[in-house]
């Protein structure tokens, strides 16, 4: 199982979930991705993007107005 | 599932506010996963044009045309608070100090996440535009084909 880390810190939405998608096309099922993200919308937004592309959301944080989200593909 | 994975976005209007929004509509649902056809007619033509001039034969009105409109997607005005461009400059600086993706990028990611851009064919007679004038990698329909996509997908927007 690989491990891959995205720093969209900065990034305005759609970049993080662009970001998001282009580094899962290229993860195989059960790799875990981590992205830090300073778009506030991307809390929500990246529960719809698991949702919909049937990605586990492991774990969702915010510290000092930065988000962290580790999500698996499956 | 009978949930459909196709969105389908006509670009009806040439102003940058606008064609952000589509834009980033497209972006958004392509890294969502969905297939996106963007279907460009009459003002959201201009946003597909070269910035250079191309030199093609037209007619007098045709040519006409061709001048006023803006040529490109950094050519574009706002919708609202416009001020003879100045209000498009400003945004321009505001979106850029907040690194907001510029149009042109937006556009290319678009295009590297497989968004399809099909151009009108005819608002482009109208409008005298050639596909010579136009970007690379479009591909040019009716309204049969967009109404063909349109069926086929679960959101359709018009902007």
């Amino acid at each position: 199982m690989a491990e891959y880390e995205i720093n969209a810190r900065g990034l305005q939405c759609p970049g993080p979930i662009v970001q998001l998608f282009n580094q899962s096309k290229k993860a195989q099922a059960g790799d875990i991705i981590k992205i830090e993200v300073t778009d506030q919308g991307f809390k929500k937004d990246v529960q719809a993007w698991c949702k919909k592309t049937g990605c586990d959301l492991v774990d969702l944080k915010e510290e000092n107005n930065v988000i962290y989200a580790t999500i698996k593909k499956n | 599932m009978g949930l459909s994975n196709k969105k389908t976005i006509i670009m009806f209007s040439g102003e940058l506010d606008k064609a952000m929004a589509g834009f980033i509509i497209a972006n958004g649902a392509a890294a969502m996963g969905d297939d996106v056809t963007m279907f460009f007619t009459f003002w959201g033509l201009n946003i597909l044009r070269k910035p250079e001039n191309v030199p093609v034969k037209k007619s007098f009105l045709e040519g006409m045309f061709g001048w006023m409109m803006p040529r490109g997607a950094v050519k574009l005005g706002l919708s609202k608070m416009n001020f003879g461009g100045m209000g498009a400059v400003m945004m321009k600086k505001i979106m850029n100090d907040k690194r907001v993706n510029t149009l042109p990028e937006l556009i290319e990611s678009a295009k590297a996440l497989g968004v399809k851009f099909i151009a009108c064919t005819m608002s482009m007679d109208v409008m005298g535009i050639r596909e010579e004038e136009l970007m690379d990698g479009l591909e040019f329909a009716g309204v049969a084909t967009y109404l063909g996509e349109a069926d086929e997908a679960g959101v359709n927007l018009f902007i």
